[in-house]
């Protein structure tokens, strides 16, 4: 029960805006003292935790190529590649990424995407010119990146579990299977098509407005 | 066979990298600290399977100490100015974005057919790490490509990899941090009492009432767990089957469909879900919850709607 108290120190932490490597060490402590009365313990558990989950960092391989090819110019380049389309626009560019990272990843192409892979060289400068363009103005180029940024995620989210090999498919069907339920991954992912099309109604929806917003905006 | 160690390998030697030419940078203010973290890190994934439990916990500690105390900071300069890159955009064109595409498409088709690719009986590459080794040689490809086309120098990766990295910063460690944390806490047992709490609390004597609980309970200890994946067995243990399944006769197809995406919803507001949420502004210059803001609206909406599709769809029969 007391090692709830690792979840307040985490709150409370992130809510104050203190570093967060040293939140979430505050909140490991609290939890680890509370529940093993060991420091020593704790302080291993977390060690051992950090080091096992030393591929998450696997992405930032890609910042010698992305930094190498943004020396020579490639965010100027995909500024100007979408500057030449007249029809585009923010939330028209957006769509079409966020129905492109949907079903590249319902086929199980996670890695089609990404935020350092696509979004940072490519998309984030691409949204932010046609920001530019459709608003006569700098002002929205923050808002521009933040949108590239969200449709990367939501794409990703509501697509992948329509891929019957993805890691959340299988954590189901396990997790049913050690409950003495018997499903079928493709069971399961048949049902994740709904909330996928609603996701795509949704969230393009939202950037229709965003489009209105900036446009009005410029006008 | 390539797995792991190789990935780990190149990790370690990028970031030794970045911690030699920080160290060397008279334009960081804090250099010498800032070098030991990105050196610390290396060694981490040089050196992190030979070093044991404890030591790994104290490089970890010293990492979080290192940052929050303020020893971490950027150099400036020693890159190119805004008129050279346009006028290097004009000279390269198109042939910038080949590099830039061959790393997704050689990881596509890496996580595709090299789980087959077999060197004298042996598989090639650790069938189980294929993803993230592909990803290594598509950025290995990509050097290979960029390098002899852009006549760049051969310092210049690790030059532009520091700059990237200290525009990232501390968030570049964050979601390792985190998943560490999740792993405690799932071993203290902080996942089981909240599971418990909910089921024990809540007056769920209505189909309806068990599917809110459900998917808004999946969304909210997703929250903070930063993890569908960490909330999934907790909440469907305590509510989905218990309840929807056994009591109600629901569909546990449905509901564990459902119910994982009813989690994301979660993953997309929460600072704990790091690196969708918090690495993308640090990496794209932008306010700390700029994201997460821009996600919030679609988040709660989907909430709502796949609450009303599991209420709708799980009791079909």
């Amino acid at each position: 029960m007391w090692s709830l108290l690792g979840i307040a120190v985490l709150v409370v932490g992130f809510v104050l805006r203190l570093n967060p490597l040293l939140v979430v060490v505050g909140a490991a402590a609290t939890s680890g003292l509370l529940a093993w009365h060991d420091p020593v313990h704790s302080l291993a558990a977390f060690g051992k935790a950090f080091n096992d989950n030393r591929l998450v960092a696997a992405v930032w391989l890609v910042l010698p190529v992305i930094g190498l090819l943004e020396r020579y110019g490639l965010q100027a380049e995909a500024r100007r590649v979408v500057g030449g389309i007249r029809q585009a626009t923010v939330g028209r560019l957006l769509l079409v990424y966020l129905v492109y990272r949907q079903i590249t990843a319902a086929l199980g192409l996670v890695a089609a995407g990404g935020q350092a892979q696509m979004v940072r060289p490519l998309v984030a400068p691409m949204a932010e010119a046609l920001a530019e363009q459709q608003t006569g103005s700098p002002v929205n180029a923050q808002l521009a990146r933040a949108h590239a940024a969200a449709a990367d995620n939501i794409g990703v989210f509501f697509g992948e579990d329509i891929f019957i090999a993805m890691s959340s498919i299988v954590l189901i069907k396990s997790f049913l299977e050690s409950s003495g339920i018997s499903v079928q991954p493709l069971q399961l992912s048949v049902w994740a098509i709904p909330s996928a099309i609603a996701a795509f109604l949704i969230h393009g929806a939202r950037l229709m407005l965003l489009d209105r917003r900036l446009t009005r905006s410029g006008a | 066979m390539i797995g792991l160690d190789f990935v780990l390998f190149l990790l370690g030697l990028m970031f030794a990298a970045v911690a030699a030419l920080t160290f060397r940078d008279p334009t960081n203010p804090r250099r010498y600290s800032s070098a030991l973290f990105w050196g610390l890190f290396a060694l981490s994934f040089l050196a992190g399977k030979w070093l044991g439990d404890l030591t790994n916990g104290v490089l970890a500690l010293s990492l979080a100490l290192i940052a929050g105390l303020g020893g971490l900071s950027r150099g400036s300069g020693a890159t190119t100015d805004a008129p050279t890159r346009t006028a290097s955009a004009a000279r390269f064109g198109w042939r910038l974005f080949l590099p830039a595409l061959l790393i997704p498409g050689v990881a596509l088709a890496g996580s595709l057919f090299l789980k087959y690719a077999t060197v004298a009986g042996h598989p090639l590459v650790d069938p189980k790490q294929v993803t993230f080794v592909s990803l290594a040689f598509g950025v290995l490809l990509a050097l290979a490509v960029a390098l002899p086309m852009l006549r760049a120098k051969s310092p210049e990766p690790a030059i532009e990899a520091r700059r990237l990295v200290e525009t990232v910063g501390w968030a570049a460690l964050l979601p390792q941090m985190l998943a560490a944390l999740g792993a405690v806490f799932l071993a203290a047992g902080v996942g089981k009492t909240v599971g418990d709490l909910a089921s024990q609390y809540l007056p769920l004597s209505t189909p309806l009432a068990a599917v809110c609980a459900y998917t808004v309970g999946m969304a909210a200890f997703t929250v903070i767990m930063g993890n569908a994946f960490a909330a999934f067995p907790v909440m469907t243990a305590g509510l989905g089957l218990p309840l929807i399944v056994q009591k109600f006769g629901g569909d546990p197809a449905v509901v564990g469909a459902i119910g994982m995406l009813s989690g994301f919803c979660g993953t997309l507001v929460t600072p704990m879900a790091a690196n969708f949420n918090l690495v993308p502004p640090a990496l794209l210059d932008l306010p700390r919850y700029a994201v997460i803001r821009a996600q919030a609206p679609t988040a709660a909406l989907m909430l709502i709607v796949n609450t009303a599709l599991m209420y709708l769809l799980a009791f079909h029969k």
